[in-house]
């Protein structure tokens, strides 16, 4: 498998008032040619910074991009120029938003915001163009195209303004997408109906997709790899099937306890305490180590690397280091990796420590 | 990162002691209202620079004219049209004191020779009647300003009456009463202003009454909108259950809530007064002589701009000066106590 | 949408009635009489003389006659001008004073927009606070000073420009400024702020994501909504053009309708003073319909729906 995005040690900080947030603090993730990679964390832990990052889109007057790479096609996005970036967005990468309701321009025609990219990048003629986002509205499932082509965005439901939002963005076959939460705004019977129509446009399409949410269920619906992340880093990362069913990291132990599933009984919900650290002055050791029950002394003083559950699965805690005391995840937990074939790491024996800086999928190149 | 290599013993891997009531602390420092904004306004460099200003120039309008030694209505024809001499600063060439005008040939001569008054210093220069110009630029501001004051103030107390009472109340006399005021709001206020000091002999007292007949509306709508917000709140409910009756409602509860909006308001009340009052001493419907505001004195040294420019351009500098600080103040003011803006 | 500007041309026609009733009683309020040398005159010739002007009828006779021919168009005769109709000599003095409106107006708003554009695209840089202070000192600085600084500095100093009267092009271009400064700080000031709320939204982000340039987001899709809202300080901005007319023509020597104004005060000219209060009054409204009525057609969200927009 190729990939064909690398985000390497990224760091970014946003200067304030009250003085510098460090936002994002190291990280590192791969995507692969055609696989829908999801990243999952609460507010604030800088899911959205990161891809608003990977497209260049933070606010120039108080954001900073302090070190690390991300490379694409070849190049570094973040060495590249606002007018080179121009001509990737829309075009090479694409990205859709929270909100449908205020994503589109409301006094623009719905045809021309679809017209624009197509004309900007493909150099089509207003002719072609008009056809094509004809098309487009047609292939994702928008009935008598040819007359809402004229019609303005208040004239669309919610459901139906995201579906102009997809087609906007997939005007020009983009190579990733990036979906920033695209459904949380939505009802969840429309939820399903968008996350369908993603999955079916990715197989048409062949484009890779970076999905954001922090609603386990979505990402159990359409992600092939899971990253976890917290505090402006990823703390866990591997296949859907292993973050579900054998997660390594207390985080994400939190998140999939505190999701009630068929098998949950009269047990009370699992809530993880506290707020999210303050990113202001950041903490010293690991981030979650003030909520976390599991915490360990030397979580207080540094944070922990990657260590290798398997070859498509790391998590950044102390609990898999040889010295590690054993421990007993939460039942709901423990409950799931019953179910999963081949259990390594935390409840059955140390894991391998390795300080890989890059996890992902070894083979091929 | 922390990659330092620190060997790791075995003894980190103790389980740590998290005190929770930590994990929900929140780390910055919480301050009330009025001190938050007050940090904001000082942040508002020009704000606090007009607020210097400001004060500086109400403290000169009670003392200037005491520190001269003519008074505001004393007049000394012999000594009429003088430009402005400082003793000290007549040396300096390129500044306007040195008692010299200059003809349309373009001859500079020296004002005070000619008129053989040498020994007087008039540090604003005379006016037609050889009256001195500091004494009455000074008192003119002194009155302009007690005009815009008087005028704002009563304008905030009708204004918030007004709007309290009809937003509390709400319903039809709600209704009944926004329909007057968008009608009166429709009337042009030039007009009515004008109509008013026709009818009533220009004065100070006339002057302030046509400037509150009609300038309340702003502030009653803002109250209003604000009454409105604050009913439907739960601590209005909580003090009705509690017995508290209506007036209290009214003005223990919901009227300190206000002051930030009202305050604002005010603010911009007074240059609005203090423009209308030039205005119409402009027009010539403004105080007669020999009282002396702003607005009389930029009229009257504008008959003689051409001559003796100083006459016009002093009280100018001085109407715009007091304009364009209010206006940066209450600009200030408005962004640092607007709660939309806060981080 | 009907309903709403039937009930718009509803509160006009209310206001303009109580401005032309109130004008009426103040005047007759205003003590002393138009006529000069009036007390030299003995009994007789002065019944001659308040008879032919209608002054002696009883007050509300007087009000019935001057409503009905108000409504007829008929606004009397000028006292100072004798036998000369208010409408004939409103009608003379509209051209400069329309001329010198619709310049400030135009070159206010085009100027003030701009301003506030720039302002806002460069923002929080020193373009943004010299557009900002210019924007403060225009709104703040009553169009008087203005025009009395300039006359002296630019007329009489520099002798670029004449001083006074309204002979051609060049003789409106001080007074336009003068005039227009208010306008410009507004148009500004407004435009700054809508278009920074504009370029904050999500769709200006998602345009950014689709790859358009800055041009194409700040004037094909900014730029368009942030206009908008423009249209609704049209109105006041008119309004302070009237005021301002005043003035500025006296000062420029400009013979419009608020120089008549001014002099008809002087010199208690009842018919003219009402006839010209009450065409203000008219103005003044009507603007503000036009602008309302402007503001339902421009925003597709309205005038499509006839929804509400935001």
């Amino acid at each position: 498998m190729d990939k064909i995005l690398q985000v390497k040690d990224l760091n970014i900080s946003f200067h304030t008032f009250s003085g510098e947030v460090k936002a994002i603090r190291g990280v590192n993730f791969d995507l692969y040619n055609g696989e829908t990679l999801a990243i999952v964390g609460e507010s604030g832990s800088g899911k959205s910074v990161t891809t608003k990052a990977i497209m260049r889109l933070l606010p120039e007057h108080n954001s900073e991009i302090k070190s690390g790479e991300i490379l694409f096609d070849g190049k570094d996005l973040t060495k590249l120029t606002d007018k080179q970036m121009q001509k990737i967005r829309g075009h090479d990468i694409s990205m859709i938003f929270q909100d449908p309701m205020t994503s589109l321009n409301p006094t623009m025609k719905i045809g021309n915001q679809i017209m624009e990219p197509l004309i900007k990048h493909q150099n089509m003629s207003k002719h072609s163009a008009k056809e094509r986002a004809i098309e487009l509205l047609k292939l994702v499932g928008i009935p008598k195209p040819e007359i809402r082509i004229n019609q303005y965005p208040h004239q669309f439901s919610g459901g139906m303004r995201q579906r102009v939002v997809i087609a906007i963005a997939l005007a020009c076959n983009p190579k990733i997408l990036i979906a920033d939460e695209p459904t949380t705004a939505l009802d969840v019977t429309i939820q399903a109906q968008i996350l369908e129509l993603m999955k079916d446009l990715q197989k048409k399409i062949d484009t890779s997709i970076i999905f954001i949410t922090h609603d386990l269920g979505v990402v159990a619906n359409v992600a092939d790899r899971v990253a976890v992340m917290y505090g402006g880093k990823i703390v866990e990362i591997g296949t859907a099937d292993e973050i579900f069913y054998n997660p390594q990291h207390p985080y994400t132990w939190g998140l999939i306890s505190s999701m009630p599933d068929m098998d949950t009984e009269d047990e009370e919900l699992y809530s993880i305490p506290g707020t999210p650290p303050d990113l202001l002055d950041p903490p010293k050791g690991d981030a979650f180590a003030p909520r976390n029950p599991y915490a360990m002394k030397i979580d207080l003083e540094q944070e922990p690397p990657f260590f290798k559950v398997s070859d498509t699965h790391y998590a950044a805690t102390w609990l898999l280091h040889p010295d590690a005391p054993k421990v007993e995840p939460p039942e709901a937990v423990k409950r799931r990796q019953s179910q999963y074939v081949g259990t390594v790491g935390v409840a059955s024996g140390a894991a391998k420590l390795e300080k890989s800086q890059s996890p992902g999928i070894k083979e091929g190149k | 990162m922390s990659n330092k290599e620190i060997t790791i013993s075995k003894d980190m891997f103790a389980p740590a002691h998290i005190d929770p009531s930590k994990s929900e602390k929140i780390s910055k420092t919480s301050l009330n209202f009025w001190q938050d904004s007050w940090l904001r306004v000082r942040k508002n460099k020009g704000a606090v620079v007009s607020l210097v200003i400001l004060v500086i120039m109400i403290i000169m309008a009670f003392v200037g004219p005491l520190i001269t030694p003519y008074a505001y209505d004393d007049q000394n024809t012999k000594h009429n049209n003088l430009p402005p001499r400082i003793q000290g600063l007549e040396n300096v060439d390129w500044l306007p004191f040195d008692g010299t005008l200059t003809r349309r040939n373009g001859d500079v001569y020296n004002a005070y020779e000619v008129k053989k008054a040498e020994d007087s210093y008039y540090w604003f220069g005379t006016d037609n009647l050889g009256r001195d110009q500091f004494a009455r630029v000074w008192k003119g501001t002194q009155v302009s300003l007690f005009i815009a004051f008087m005028a704002a103030l009563i304008d905030m107390l009708i204004g918030v009456a007004y709007g309290a009472i009809s937003g509390f109340i709400g319903g039809r006399t709600d209704g009944i009463m926004q329909r007057i005021i968008e009608v009166i709001v429709g009337i042009p206020n030039l007009i009515v202003v004008v109509l008013l000091m026709l009818v009533l002999k220009p004065g100070i007292i006339p002057i302030i009454i046509a400037l509150t007949i009609t300038g309340w509306t702003s502030m009653a709508r803002v109250v209003r909108a604000q009454v409105l917000k604050f009913k439907g709140q739960e601590f209005v409910l909580a003090a009705k259950t509690l017995g508290a009756p209506n007036s209290s409602i009214i003005f223990k509860h919901m009227i300190p809530n206000m002051f930030g909006v009202i305050i604002i308001n005010t603010m911009f009340s007074i240059p609005n007064a203090i423009f209308f009052e030039a205005f119409l001493s402009f027009i010539g419907l403004g105080l007669q002589e020999p009282h002396a505001s702003l607005g009389t004195l930029v009229n009257s040294g504008f008959k003689s701009m051409i001559a003796f420019p100083y006459q016009m351009i002093i009280p100018s500098i001085m109407i715009a000066l007091i304009m364009v600080c209010f206006n940066l103040v209450a600009d200030g003011l408005r962004d640092a106590l607007d709660p939309k803006m806060r981080d | 949408m009907v309903k709403y500007i039937l009930q718009r041309v509803g509160y006009m026609i209310i206001t303009l009635f109580i401005v032309a009733s109130l004008t009426f009683f103040l005047m007759k309020l205003i003590p002393g009489s138009p006529f000069n040398n009036f007390e030299k005159l003995n009994e007789v010739q002065r019944n001659i003389l308040l008879d032919k002007y209608g002054l002696n009828d009883p007050v509300p006779v007087q009000y019935y006659n001057y409503m009905v021919n108000m409504v007829k168009g008929d606004l009397g005769i000028s006292f100072q001008f004798d036998n000369t109709p208010v409408t004939e000599l409103i009608a003379n003095r509209i051209g400069p004073s329309a001329q010198l409106g619709l310049q400030a107006m135009i070159f206010g708003s085009l100027l003030g927009i701009l301003l506030g554009v720039i302002a806002a695209l460069k923002q929080n840089t020193w373009v943004d606070y010299g557009a900002t202070f210019i924007a403060v000192v225009g709104k703040s600085v009553p169009s008087f000073i203005f025009a009395g600084l300039m006359q002296y500095y630019i007329s009489v100093k520099l002798g670029w420009l004449p001083v006074m009267l309204w002979k051609g092009p060049e003789y409106t271009i001080l007074p336009t400024i003068a005039l227009a400064m208010f306008p410009i700080s507004i148009a500004a000031r407004f435009m700054r702020t809508e278009m920074i709320d504009v370029l904050g939204s999500d769709y200006i982000t998602l345009a950014r994501a689709k790859g358009a340039s800055r041009f194409q987001i700040s004037v094909k899709h900014a730029l368009r909504n942030a206009l908008i809202p423009v249209v609704t300080v049209l109105g006041p901005l008119a309004v302070s053009l009237m005021t301002g007319s005043l003035v500025i023509e006296q000062i420029f020597g400009i013979p419009g309708l608020g120089e008549q104004f001014v002099k008809s005060i002087s010199m208690n000219d009842y018919p003219v003073i009402m006839g010209t209060n009450i065409l203000f009054a008219v103005l003044f409204v009507v603007v503000i319909l036009i602008v309302d009525i402007l503001y339902g057609i421009i925003d597709p969200r309205i005038r499509i729906s006839g929804g509400k927009a935001k």
